[in-house]
C-alpha cells in the first residue's frame, strides 16, 4: 500500500514537471501550446522510448549499454541493406533487424555476465564494432527506402499518434507491470540491490542479467525500425549520441545508476522531458549549442533533486547525505 | 585504581529523532575506570557513543568533560579534546600500510609529501602501546586479522592524547585469545588514567573488565552497578524489563535418521577432508577459532564457494547432491544464514515482504504467472509474528530495523521454504539479549519439527547451551567431538588449538598460513 501510493505520487511529480515545462515554453511562444505540437513530440520519441525502457532495466541492474546508439545504426543499415538491395519483404527486414539487436545485446550480456567483463567496457567495445558494422554493411552510403518503411512513423489519421508510438507507450505499459509484477523483475530489482545476497537466496542471478542485456537489445533493433520508419532512409550515421539520451531520460526518470531502484514508467516521462525540451528550445529560438547546455543542466539538476529526495537518509549519495541530510543515530 | 575527581560528568541528556532515544540521562566516568553500557539494541547506547564522539549532537543536558563543558561539533572536535571512539564496524583501509592507518588524518609531511621515516617511528610507538611491537609499520592492513585490525585503530586512537576512549562490541569478532590480548591493553590504559566506555552485550566480558556498569532500557538509565556485585542474570532483567524465559533442558528431539552427511570435504587451505553427519532434529554446533574453516565448510556445503573435493548427501541416499552453486542447494532444501547479513544476506533498501519472499516467489504468483503481493505480505507478516519482527509494517526498509530484528529477516526467508537443513553462520553476532533469546527459541523449535541445524558460533556458552553435539575444528579439520556430558569450556578450547600447536611442533608454522587464528601481537 505504501509502495503503491508512493509511486502513484512520483508519477505524480514527474507529470507535473512535464506540464510546467510544456506551459513555461507555451508562454514564451505563441503556437507552442498546441495539438500539433503534442502530436509531433508523440511522433519523434517512440525509438528514445523503446530503448530507454531497455536501459532502466540494465541500470536496475546495476549495469549499463553504451552500443545502444551503434547498434540502432546497424539495425538500420539491416533494414536498409534487406529491403533495397536484397528485395526482402517489410516484415523479414523488421525480423532480421531485431535479430541483429537480439545479437548484439546477447553478446554484450554473455561476455559481461559470464566472463565478468564490467558491462561499461563491453559495451564501449561493442559500440565501435556495431557501428563499424554499419558501415560496412551500407559502404558508408545513406540508402533512400520511401513508403516501404513508413508505415510505423505515419500518424494514424484522427488520431495524430502513430502505430510506433503506440507500440512504444504499450510496451512502457508492459515492461513496468514485467518489472514490478513478475518474478524476473523482482530477481532484477534484487540483483540491483545486492547480488551477492541474491545469490545466495540460491537464485541463479546470470540467466536473468543476459537476458536483460539480450532484452535491451531487442528494443534498440525495433527502435532501428522506428528510426528508419520517421527518416524512410537507412542512415549508417542513425543513433550517434542515443545513448547519452537514453541514459539521461532514465536518470531523469529517477533509477538509480547503483542499480536497485527505478521504474520503466518514470523512465518514459524523462523521454517526454527531454523531447519537450528540445523542441520548446528550438521553438523560442535557442541556438544548438545553447540547447546543450540547457538540456545538460537539466539533467544535472534533475539528479541532484532526485537524489535529494530518495537518499537523504540512505548511503549511496554521502556527499549530498552530508550536505542535506539529517543526522543520523 | 578509578581516582576521584570525574573524568566525564553527564546530567540530563536528551536526544530524539523522531522517537525519543535518550530521556534525562546521566553518566558518570572516573579517570582509569572501565563502565560498561550495557542494554538491548535501540536503548539508546550507540547514540550516547555518538553524542560523545562528535558525530551528532544532544537537544539538552549537560556534559562536563575534564570539568569543563563540552559540546563537540565534529569528530575532529571531539578527538582534540582527547575522546575517540572506536566503531563496532571497523575503519581499517585495507590497501594502505598499518602506519598510514594509524595516522592517515595526520600524516608527517613536508612540502606536500608524506614523510615516511618519521611515520614509521611514530607508528612503532603507537603500535607499541597497544602490545604490538612486532608488528612491521610497513604491513598491508589486509594482511592483518581482525582482531589486529582492531588494535590498530585503538592504537590510532591513542596516538592522539586519548583521555576517554569509546570502544563499541570491541570484541564481536576477536577469538578468545584476541579478547584476552585487548583486555591486557585496557588494563594498561587504565593505569596511565585513560577512561574508557565499554558498549557489550557480552555479560562475561563486562564482568571481566569493568569497575562499573550502567544498563539503559528505552533511552533511560536504569541502574549502576558495581561490576563485581552483580550477575548477568540481573543485567539481562534489568536490560529487558523482565525475566528471560527458563533455560530449556534438551529433551528428546533426537532421531536416528541422518538429515545431511558431508564426506571429505575439502575446499582451499581452510577446509581439509571434513566429514560428519547431522540427524534430524539436531543441533550441531560447529566450534573452532575465527580463520578455523567454520565459516569455509558451512560456505563449502551449500555451493556458496568451490569445493575442491568432497560430498554432500541428503537423508539416507546413496548418491552424492551435486552442488555447484547455492541454487543447486537450496533445490534439495539446504538453507544458510551467512556470517555477515548485510552483506551476504540483505537486500538493505528493499522491503521486509521483498528480503521474506526472495526464495520462495515462485509460490507467490496468481494466474498468469505474476507475483501475488496480498500473499507475499501474508507469508511476511505470519513469520514475521512468529519471530517477532519489530517492524512499522512489511513494507518498512530492512535498513531501517535494528541488527536482532535484520537477522530474524533473513531467517524467515529460509523458513519460508521450510528447508529441511539449516545452517546458520553466527547467527548472534552483534544482536541484543531478547533477540537473541528469540533466535535461540527459534533453533531449538526448528530442531523439534524434525529439521537438522548446523550452527557456527564463536560463543561456546552458546553453543553448550543449544547444542546436541559439538564439532571442534581446528586449522581446517574436525579435531574433536563432544556430546552434552563430556564438554566443557576447557576442553573445547583445547581441542580448537590443537591442530595449530601441533603444527607449530611440526615446523610448518600456523602463523603464516593463518593470521587470522595466531592470538595478536604475540
Amino acid at each position: 500500500m505504501i509502495r503503491k501510493s508512493s509511486q502513484l505520487g512520483e508519477y505524480a511529480a514527474m507529470v507535473v514537471i512535464w506540464l510546467g515545462l510544456f506551459l513555461l515554453f507555451g508562454a514564451f511562444s505563441d503556437n507552442f501550446l498546441t495539438w500539433r505540437t503534442l502530436s509531433t513530440l508523440a511522433n519523434r520519441i517512440p525509438t528514445l522510448t523503446v530503448v530507454a525502457a531497455g536501459m532502466t532495466l540494465v541500470l536496475i541492474i546495476g549495469g549499463i549499454d553504451l552500443s545502444v546508439g551503434s547498434v540502432l545504426g546497424l539495425g538500420g543499415a539491416v533494414v536498409g541493406v534487406t529491403l533495397v538491395d536484397w528485395h526482402w519483404p517489410f516484415w523479414a527486414a523488421v525480423v532480421a533487424c531485431l535479430s541483429v539487436g537480439l545479437a548484439a545485446g546477447t553478446i554484450n550480456g554473455f561476455i559481461s555476465v559470464l566472463l565478468g567483463v564490467p558491462s561499461f567496457i563491453v559495451t564501449l567495445g561493442m559500440l565501435e564494432i556495431a557501428r563499424g558494422l554499419a558501415y560496412l554493411t551500407t559502404h558508408s552510403q545513406t540508402k533512400y527506402i520511401g513508403s516501404a518503411v513508413e508505415g510505423f512513423a505515419r500518424p494514424i489519421g484522427g488520431l495524430g499518434c502513430s502505430v510506433a508510438f503506440l507500440l512504444a507507450v504499450a510496451l512502457i505499459v508492459i515492461l513496468q507491470f514485467v518489472l514490478s509484477r513478475s518474478i524476473f523483475g523482482r530477481y532484477l530489482i534484487a540483483i540491483g540491490t545486492n547480488e551477492q545476497a541474491v545469490r545466495l537466496a540460491g537464485i541463479n542471478s546470470r540467466p536473468a542479467k543476459i537476458a536483460v542485456f539480450a532484452l535491451l537489445g531487442v528494443l534498440t533493433g525495433l527502435g532501428a525500425v522506428f528510426y528508419t520508419s520517421r527518416l524512410g532512409s537507412s542512415d549508417p550515421n542513425a543513433g550517434v549520441g542515443l545513448e547519452l539520451s537514453a541514459i539521461a531520460a532514465v536518470v531523469i526518470g529517477g533509477t538509480s545508476l547503483m542499480g536497485g531502484r527505478g521504474s520503466v514508467v518514470s523512465s518514459f516521462f524523462g523521454v517526454l522531458i527531454i523531447a519537450t525540451l528540445e523542441a520548446g528550445l528550438a521553438q523560442v529560438g535557442a541556438s544548438e549549442p545553447v540547447k546543450r547546455v540547457v538540456t545538460g543542466s537539466v539533467i544535472v539538476l534533475a539528479v541532484i533533486l532526485d537524489a535529494w529526495r530518495h537518499h537523504l537518509a540512505g548511503a549511496k549519495f554521502p556527499l549530498l547525505k552530508r550536505l542535506f541530510g539529517p543526522k543520523l543515530s | 585504581m578509578p581516582s576521584s575527581a570525574p573524568l566525564l560528568q553527564v546530567t540530563g541528556l536528551q536526544k530524539s529523532y523522531s522517537v525519543p532515544v535518550l530521556s534525562d540521562f546521566s553518566f558518570e566516568l572516573l579517570p582509569g575506570e572501565v563502565h560498561a553500557l550495557v542494554g538491548s539494541n535501540g536503548a539508546g547506547k550507540s547514540t550516547f557513543a555518538r553524542i560523545l564522539s562528535g558525530l551528532t549532537h544532544s537537544d539538552g543536558g549537560n556534559l562536563q568533560f575534564l570539568g569543563k563543558p563540552y559540546a563537540p561539533h565534529s569528530k575532529r572536535e571531539a578527538e582534540h579534546a582527547g575522546i575517540v571512539m572506536v566503531m563496532q564496524e571497523l575503519n581499517v583501509i585495507g590497501t594502505l600500510t598499518v602506519a598510514e592507518n594509524i595516522f592517515l588524518s595526520r600524516l608527517p609531511r613536508r612540502a606536500g609529501f608524506v614523510r615516511f621515516a618519521q611515520l614509521r617511528k611514530m607508528a612503532r610507538e603507537a603500535l607499541a602501546r597497544v602490545g604490538l611491537e612486532k608488528l612491521d609499520p610497513k604491513t598491508p592492513a589486509r594482511q592483518l586479522g581482525v582482531g589486529q585490525q582492531q588494535l590498530v585503530e585503538i592504537a590510532g586512537a591513542l596516538a592522539q592524547n586519548c583521555r576517554l576512549l569509546i570502544l563499541d562490541e570491541p570484541t564481536a569478532a576477536l577469538t578468545d585469545p584476541e579478547i584476552d590480548q585487548l583486555f591486557a591493553n585496557i588494563r594498561r590504559l587504565q593505569t596511565e588514567g585513560v577512561g574508557i566506555i565499554y558498549i557489550s552485550h557480552r555479560m562475561d566480558e563486562i564482568r571481566r573488565i569493568s569497575n562499573r556498569v550502567t544498563v539503559l532500557r528505552d533511552g533511560r538509565r536504569v541502574a549502576t552497578h558495581s561490576a563485581t556485585d552483580v550477575t548477568p542474570t540481573d543485567l539481562v532483567r534489568e536490560m529487558v524489563g523482565h525475566d528471560l524465559p527458563e533455560r530449556k533442558g534438551i529433551s528428546n528431539r533426537l532421531t536416528n535418521q541422518v538429515a545431511m552427511r558431508v564426506s571429505k570435504l575439502s575446499a582451499g587451505d581452510r577446509v581439509r577432508e571434513v566429514s560428519f553427519e547431522v540427524h534430524r532434529g539436531e543441533i550441531l554446533g560447529l566450534a573452532g577459532l575465527i580463520g578455523s574453516g567454520r565459516t569455509e565448510t558451512l560456505r563449502a556445503i551449500f555451493g556458496a564457494d568451490r569445493k575442491d573435493s568432497g560430498e554432500v548427501f541428503l537423508g539416507a541416499d546413496k548418491q552424492p547432491i551435486p552442488i555447484r552453486q547455492p541454487s543447486d542447494a537450496v533445490r534439495v532444501g539446504i538453507g544458510m544464514v551467512p556470517e555477515d547479513r548485510k552483506l551476504d544476506g540483505l537486500l538493505l533498501g528493499q522491503s521486509i515482504r521483498i528480503n521474506t519472499t526472495l526464495a520462495t516467489l515462485s509460490r507467490h504468483v496468481r494466474g498468469g504467472g505474476w507475483l501475488d503481493s496480498r500473499a507475499e505480505s501474508r507469508t511476511t507478516d505470519s513469520i514475521g509474528s512468529r519471530l517477532g519482527v519489530r517492524c512499522a509494517s512489511s513494507e518498512q526498509p530492512v535498513s531501517e530495523l535494528s541488527g536482532g530484528n535484520q537477522q530474524k529477516v533473513v531467517i524467515a526467508r529460509w523458513l519460508a521454504r521450510n528447508c529441511s537443513v539449516l545452517l546458520f553462520d553466527e547467527p548472534t553476532r552483534g544482536i541484543d539479549v531478547a533477540a537473541k533469546d528469540t533466535i535461540y527459541q527459534l533453533l531449538r523449535d526448528l530442531a523439534a519439527e524434525g529439521k537438522a541445524v548446523v550452527m557456527v558460533s564463536s560463543e561456546l556458552t552458546e553453543l553448550m547451551a543449544l547444542c546436541d553435539r559439538i564439532l571442534v575444528m581446528s586449522a581446517g579439520t574436525i579435531a574433536a567431538e563432544f556430546l552434552p556430558g563430556q564438554w566443557s569450556q576447557e576442553k573445547i578450547t583445547h581441542a580448537a588449538f590443537s591442530n595449530y600447536l601441533d603444527r607449530v611442533e611440526d615446523g610448518q608454522g600456523a602463523a603464516t598460513e593463518d593470521k587470522r587464528s595466531d592470538g595478536v601481537g604475540e
